[in-house]
């Protein structure tokens, strides 16, 4: 009697493994290059179109008179990178949401009327959370720096924006292939956004701030520090940006002012090994909870990270690194009480009638910070606007929060990486922007006179 | 007019085989094979519009007549198989008959979209092994001296896994078969049910320690050969197959730890020291990190049982031809990927319905030697049926072997009918017992009266 329970027993746990396994990774295993059932579906069935958040296309399969299919994407290079490309490989939209593209849920009797003409069956279609007219904005305000914006909703996640540059034109992608992979240099095909990884400079002080307020939740407003322009500590010395003197800064002070040598003093203060869980808690070293491609950000803290390094943590240099996209989502969570939102590109799939095939909502993540922690925050990110380095953003119908950087990517020169990540209206924010110009300068003069455009469009100034 | 076809018979085929697998197990409620005759005549008539509706399409779907041809001899050796077995062995039991026909069916449909030769081919060698096998349950039944060959048993299994170590020709890394005439045996297949013979006469006999170490020994040598031969599924058949009837044997839960053990050491030291049985583990643990090699079969398999969905692609619809050895091991997987995952699960719980009835056969039959071989064929057969489902779906590492009565192969489907027609032996064999107590009961019940009676009269 045992034998047998023993193996109905094994059967049941392999039929439910089975069944689960299937059910799970159905889109995966489809998606895989390997698997040839692919070409069955594209054989079959005409690519989907992908739409924009407004209805405008942004990629569409034409067939002509001999059957031949190209892919078209109208915007040309405006959506290189979050579209992406349907060949070599695949990238972006095209990449992450291929299953749908390539399957048909057309109806039956729509089908069956396809196989008397001899046409394929149309694809389901994609409709994306991009915005034609803020893309836009963002993609001309970068001019002809390389670098990155992203734009996203933090009560929801979507991705309203995507810009990374240098970029290219997908329509040409088969032509421009071979050129692209043999540009070591400029990796054009690299979408900055989500997988360019830069040291995160100033910005970084939103992290590190975060950790002093938690270790020190009743005290950290009574902190204040006497800045000379520089900080130093055994052989290693921190300097202000330009070497300006800030004089006698609180943490609000030091926070607005983004003085360098005053949170260097901050970062030799905490604990190591709490800091290097909060940055664990942030998603720093691991995944991050989207399904297209990105890089993980890179820093490890803990009880053996030498003063030194600590230092150059706090201000956001030395081997640290962070994505655009990455630092967006914890901005996002910033301004949404604490709460990080799934960041995502796809709204919904409609077959070629228009029936809703899948609807993606937005998804809690968890939550990053207490609601506490993330308020003081936002009012650290407001002093910024109003009184530090992000003024450029103060007086406008909108007020905006948000934290400025000037990340310095090499060790010769002064050359510094624009930065600022923030959101608007700052009592109930409904936008993030995460703003990076490679090389330009400082972030209060560079990025955020990009994220004013971009506020103004969004807000419709 | 075809899609309409395609679309709609999914949906009808997987609702059949449904209702078929319902009739399997709603068979145990009843207590006797006369109260479940309506269950069996349902069975048959589902089984049958199964097997048509697949041939439908089929036919649409190539549009070519031969298989209608096909399809017509198919249907008489199932039909006549169903009757013949009635007439001959009024008391033998129909689950198993149709449970055999209908497995049978599902490999022709799915042989037949693979490859029409192959398919060809297995029906003559089912159609053979069927014939002769109608004639087994009367041996089973008459040949009184087939408990006492024991040793013999032994002698010619483990003799005929060596001849094969020695001469075999060597298939994809394991020396599995011989060639007589142009046929290829794989003695592994039919050496099964001569082990199962020996273990249930050696331990009818006795259990006593000395017996026990003596079986173990010779059954050691079975196995270690296949080890050698690098058959490593049948290897692990065997070596299950010996432990659980010792454990049966015995009753005795420290032989079933100590083979247990035993056996997870073997599978250890197995893992250290054989390349081939490290490349399974890793194809298994990581398939898509190895996919151009060891990977290669699992992920094929895993992308044809991820393609169907709940209800299949519809017969010719899918692309199983890409699984290599897709006919013989990964049978399952397009089973999976044109009929649909509710097919395939209804098809492993016809599979388990066969095991259950073999099971419960054994626990009734009253002769002990009889007893350990209907547990020790249900073994085998859902053993096998576990390995090879299990593997192709990354459940366990995979071993390569076939699904019983459904893959291609000649040895492993004569085999498999074999195995179903010995338990029916034992069926009837079991039926006899039974009517045998119930004379007795009743003579005894009679003689008790009849002193109650004159008990009371002496009164």
């Amino acid at each position: 009697m045992f034998v047998t329970y023993l193996f109905v027993a094994v059967f049941l746990c392999m039929m439910g493994y089975t069944c689960y396994y299937a059910a799970t990774h159905q889109q995966e295993l489809i998606n895989n290059s390997y698997n040839g059932r692919q070409e069955l579906f594209i054989a079959q069935n005409t690519r989907g179109r992908i739409y924009a958040a407004g209805g405008q296309v942004l990629a569409e399969t034409k067939t002509d008179e001999d059957g031949k299919e190209t892919r078209v994407y109208p915007y040309e290079n405006l959506f290189a990178h979050a579209v992406g490309y349907a060949s070599n490989g695949r990238f972006g939209i095209e990449a992450e949401s291929n299953y749908y593209l390539i399957n048909s849920n057309a109806k039956l009797a729509d089908k069956v009327e396809n196989d008397m003409q001899g046409i394929k069956y149309p694809g389901d279609n994609v409709f994306s959370t991009l915005d034609v007219g803020m893309q836009e904005v963002a993609y001309q305000s970068l001019g002809i720096y390389k670098g990155a914006v992203i734009v996203t909703e933090p009560r929801t996640g979507r991705i309203l924006v995507m810009v990374s540059k240098p970029d290219f034109d997908p329509n040409a992608i088969d032509e421009i292939w071979d050129d692209l992979i043999a540009d070591k240099e400029s990796s054009v095909l690299l979408n900055r956004a989500t997988q360019g990884l830069y040291p995160p400079g100033s910005t970084f002080k939103i992290i590190t701030a975060l950790e002093y307020i938690r270790e020190n939740p009743d005290t950290y407003s009574q902190y204040s520090y006497q800045c000379g322009g520089r900080f130093s500590h055994g052989e290693d010395v921190i300097n202000c940006y330009h070497g300006t003197v800030h004089g006698s800064v609180d943490f609000k002070k030091s926070f607005a002012k983004s003085c360098n040598s005053s949170f260097a003093n901050i970062g030799m203060q905490l604990d190591r090994a709490k800091f290097g869980e909060t940055l664990d808690s942030l998603l720093f070293n691991g995944k991050l909870p989207v399904s297209f491609a990105y890089n993980p950000s890179r820093l490890v803290i803990d009880e053996n990270t030498s003063d030194s390094d600590v230092m150059q943590a706090a201000i956001g240099q030395g081997t640290t690194q962070i994505t655009p996209l990455h630092l967006n989502m914890i901005t996002c969570a910033v301004a949404n009480g604490g709460v990080l939102m799934k960041p995502y590109l796809v709204d919904c799939v409609k077959n070629a009638e228009g029936n809703v095939i899948k609807q993606f909502d937005p998804s809690v993540y968890r939550r990053l910070m207490s609601e506490e922690e993330a308020a003081i925050l936002t009012d650290l990110m407001e002093e910024v606007v109003k009184s530090g380095t992000g003024t450029k953003l103060s007086g406008l119908s909108y007020t905006a929060a948000g934290k400025t950087g000037s990340a310095e990517y090499n060790s010769v020169k002064s050359d510094s990486h624009a930065w600022f990540t923030g959101f608007a209206p700052a009592e109930d924010p409904e936008v993030c922007v995460t703003i990076i110009i490679e090389g330009a300068g400082s972030g209060g003069d560079y990025a955020v006179p990009i994220a004013k455009r971009i506020f103004d469009e969004y807000f419709g100034v | 007019m075809e899609l309409y076809i395609t679309e709609l018979s999914k949906y009808i085929i997987t609702l059949f085989i449904a209702l078929y697998t319902l009739e399997c197990f709603l068979v145990f409620r009843h207590p006797d094979e006369e109260s479940r005759a309506g269950c069996y005549i349902r069975q048959n008539l589902l089984m049958f519009l199964v097997h048509f509706s697949c041939f439908l399409v089929i036919c649409f779907e190539t549009g070519k007549p031969e298989y209608l041809l096909f399809y017509a001899l198919q249907q008489i050796l199932l039909f006549a198989t169903i009757v013949l077995f009635r007439m001959i062995y009024p008391k033998g039991n129909r689950l198993i008959v149709n449970n055999m026909c209908m497995l049978l069916s599902i490999g022709f449909v799915i042989l037949s979209r693979l490859s029409f030769e192959k398919a060809i081919k297995q029906f003559f060698i089912v159609a053979a092994s069927i014939i002769a096998g109608m004639l087994i349950p009367y041996f089973i039944h008459h040949l009184k001296f087939l408990k006492t060959l024991t040793w013999v048993y032994a002698a010619v299994g483990a003799a005929a896994l060596g001849i094969v170590l020695i001469l075999g020709a060597t298939t994809y890394g394991s020396k599995l078969s011989y060639s007589i005439a142009g046929l290829t045996f794989q003695p592994s297949e039919f050496v099964k049910i001569i082990f199962v013979f020996f273990l249930a006469s050696a331990l009818s006999e006795s259990t006593a320690f000395p017996r026990i170490v003596l079986t173990s020994v010779l059954a050691g040598i079975h196995v270690l050969v296949l080890v050698a031969s690098r058959d490593l599924g049948s290897a692990l058949i065997f070596f299950i197959v010996y432990v659980l009837m010792v454990f049966i044997a015995t009753g005795n839960w420290l032989y079933l730890l100590l083979g247990s053990a035993g056996g997870g050491a073997a599978a250890v030291f197995a893992c250290r020291i054989f390349s081939h049985v490290q490349v399974r583990v890793q194809a298994w643990r990581d398939p898509f990190s190895c996919i151009d090699d060891a990977g290669y079969q699992i992920t094929q398999s895993l992308f044809a049982i991820g393609g169907g969905g709940w209800f299949g692609m519809g017969l010719f619809r899918g692309t199983p031809d890409s699984i290599p050895f897709v006919e013989a091991d990964f049978i399952f997987s397009a089973v999976a990927e044109e009929l649909g995952i509710v097919f395939s699960m209804c098809m492993i719980l016809i599979c388990v319905s066969c095991f259950i009835m073999f099971m419960d056969i054994s626990m009734k039959l009253q002769d002990r030697f009889y007893q350990l071989i209907a547990f020790g064929l249900g073994v085998i057969y859902i053993f096998q049926v576990f390995l090879t489902i299990g593997g192709g779906t990354k459940f366990i590492p995979m071993t390569g072997v076939t699904l019983p009565l459904i893959s291609y192969g000649g040895s492993s489907v004569l085999t498999t009918l074999v195995m179903f027609f010995i338990i029916e032996g034992l069926y009837i064999i079991r039926q006899e017992e039974g009517a045998r107590r119930d004379k007795k009961k009743k003579r005894r019940r009679r003689a008790e009266a009849k002193e109650r009676r004159t008990a009371a009269e002496e009164e």
